[in-house]
């Protein structure tokens, strides 16, 4: 509204409303201020609150790498270090699989299709808090209906103890995120399957390909640039979660679960350390730089060797 | 080796290569409703187990010899009666509403004028600009909650639905400027030249002409983003402080959570009503959201 009030009467601020920088500074402003004073700015300070010992409700001063050289002697950090590493591995690669499953299910000739669509997405837009709750007492150590119903098959005799056993814990947050995350990996590689030509899959059965032929020559090749993509993602959004573990494990038993955004919280917030928790925050950027590069240049690669080879 | 046998055999079983419809209806069934049955099982069953926990009595609950778990005799309506008139859980969901609405506009409004400027306004440096957007997507919340807490407490809006409205738009804006600038991109530059020829303002054209077309645009963009911002976790677990600021992810686990005894009915009806409000506009829209998460890897 300002912008055309201000812009009519005079003439000199009519002919500066021409000008494309004016008008696109103008029209940039309202995201850049958001943008510039609570991210850029925030990104900035992360850094600096590393070099600090900030506590809560005390300024830090500048001490220099003396919370890395700490993190570096801690072997919590470094058993989350490799939780995160793991976590982000195991479920990326079982959240491709399945995802990429689930999605050529998908792209079949189901009845009622979109039906099926719509629903297989639920995990992923109810609030990640609130169905981890459900997982929580799924995973009850006592009445896990999970535990129940494979005495009742009689597989195992007593109830499997979910979170309270280190291999358990670890195995049972990565379902319980690849529960999550399936959903976003097969409808985004649906939409990408969606855009391969039938004509082309025709013209391989022509040619006499077998179904797994034209998966591997036809289907995946078109496909890739779109796993790049969404792995990229996929990739990021795990290596980054929170919200699974604090609800699940809070970082048990004896840290096997933790992850470096649990550990930088807790450190950061209830433990009052604002400065040790910025400097784990800030030591996530260089893994995750290279978890994304790994998952998007690896993939994109592959690309273009199979382009080369056209 | 596996492969190649694998492949003859499918050869020899896939006489009737070509369209699948054709297959035969036993190998459907195998390959395609069976592992499908699995998948969807699989995914609705802890929503299925929210909702039966929900109306359960208490002495159900946990007798797993006497009742079957998977069935409910007698549903009882105590722990929704609890969880609305005993505990904050009205309010949270009032916040949480709130707090959603209001930076799902504040970023909307943003976005459309930053999208607008990159697209179509062309100033210098608007490549590099849009860039930087993409990349502000991609700073996770997790590392940016510690300092973001520090600034929302220098600005005084610690502890109060302020300091959500105002932080969520960091991870909304991004998304919906990347978003919008895809759908801008898709409207003919022709309409807008002959809207400048006939002597329209920069503003006339984007509110007469661009908004108008973007409208399904918006509405993608305007539903994820309140998606986001009511699934969020990590800022408001930060920022937010009393109970009576809190929202519904935030109030459930901080405040329904208690002791060892949990109540597990009421704990899982609010887990169940407060997915509902998202699990409703996406069942309006679910055309809107799958273009707008796969648009948004697309781009």
């Amino acid at each position: 509204m300002s912008i055309t009030s201000s812009g009519k009467p005079p003439s000199a601020m009519a002919s500066l409303m021409q000008n494309n920088n004016v008008l696109g500074l103008l029209f940039m402003l309202p995201a850049a201020i958001f943008l510039i004073c609570f991210l850029t700015y925030p990104l900035g300070l992360g850094v600096w609150l590393g070099f600090t010992d900030t506590r809560i409700g005390r300024d830090g001063i500048f001490i220099g790498l003396e919370n890395y050289e700490f993190l570096a002697r801690d072997s919590v950090f470094w058993l989350s270090v490799f939780n995160t590493l793991l976590y982000t591995f195991v479920a990326s690669i079982l959240k491709f699989a399945l995802g990429l499953w689930l999605a050529l299910l998908l792209n079949e000739n189901l009845p009622f299709k979109s039906f099926f669509r719509a629903i297989v997405l639920l995990p992923w837009v109810v609030p990640t808090v609130l169905s981890a709750l459900a997982f929580w007492w799924i995973y009850d150590s006592q009445f896990s209906i999970i535990s129940w119903s494979l005495m009742e098959l009689g597989v195992i005799d007593g109830p499997i103890n979910f979170l309270g056993d280190p291999t358990n814990a670890r195995a049972s947050v990565i379902a319980a995120n690849v529960w999550r995350g399936i959903p976003f990996v097969a409808i985004s590689l649906l939409a990408g399957l969606q855009t391969i030509p039938a004509s082309l899959q025709e013209a391989a059965s022509l040619d006499g390909a077998t179904s797994w032929q034209r998966f591997r020559y036809v289907t995946l090749p078109m496909l890739t640039p779109i796993i790049a993509v969404v792995m990229t993602f996929s990739v990021l959004f795990t290596f980054t979660d929170f919200q699974l573990i604090y609800v699940l494990t809070k970082g048990g038993p004896v840290n096997a679960t933790h992850l470096m955004a649990t550990l930088s919280f807790q450190r950061g917030i209830p433990g009052g350390q604002l400065g040790e928790g910025a400097a784990i925050a800030v030591a996530m950027v260089p893994f995750l730089l290279a978890a994304i590069m790994f998952s998007f240049f690896g993939l994109q690669r592959r690309k273009w060797q199979q382009g080369g080879q056209d | 080796m596996n492969t190649t046998t694998k492949m003859q055999d499918e050869v020899l079983t896939d006489t009737a290569e070509g369209m699948s419809y054709l297959n035969r209806l036993p190998r459907r069934i195998v390959t395609l409703y069976l592992p499908m049955a699995v998948f969807v099982f699989v995914l609705l069953f802890p929503f299925y187990w929210m909702a039966i926990t929900a109306v359960k009595p208490n002495s159900q609950l946990t007798d797993y010899n006497n009742y079957s778990p998977f069935w409910v005799v007698g549903p009882t309506l105590d722990h929704i009666k609890y969880l609305l008139f005993e505990t904050s859980y009205p309010g949270w969901l009032w916040n949480t509403m709130l707090v959603a609405l209001g930076s799902t506009i504040l970023s909307l409004g943003a976005s459309i004028f930053a999208a607008y400027a990159i697209e179509r306004v062309r100033f210098t440096g608007s490549r590099p600009v849009g860039l930087m957007i993409f990349l502000a997507y991609l700073v996770p919340p997790s590392i940016l909650f510690i300092p973001l807490a520090f600034i929302v407490f220098k600005f005084g809006i610690y502890d109060s639905k302020l300091a959500l409205i105002f932080t969520y738009p960091t991870f909304l804006i991004p998304f919906c400027t990347w978003l919008l600038m895809g759908y801008f991109r898709s409207i003919p530059f022709e309409l807008e030249e002959s809207a400048l020829v006939d002597g329209a303002t920069r503003w006339q054209i984007l509110v007469r002409i661009i908004l108008p077309l973007a409208v399904p645009g918006l509405i993608s963009a305007g539903i994820f983003a309140f998606t986001l911002s009511w699934n969020e976790f990590i800022y408001a677990l930060t920022f937010i402080q009393s109970s009576e600021n809190k929202t519904v992810p935030v109030g459930v686990l901080t405040e329904l959570v208690r002791g060892d005894v949990f109540e597990w009915g009421a704990l899982m009806a609010g887990a169940l009503f407060g997915s509902l409000p998202v699990v409703i506009l996406y069942s309006f829209f679910v055309d809107y959201y799958v273009s707008s998460m796969t648009g948004a890897v697309k781009e």
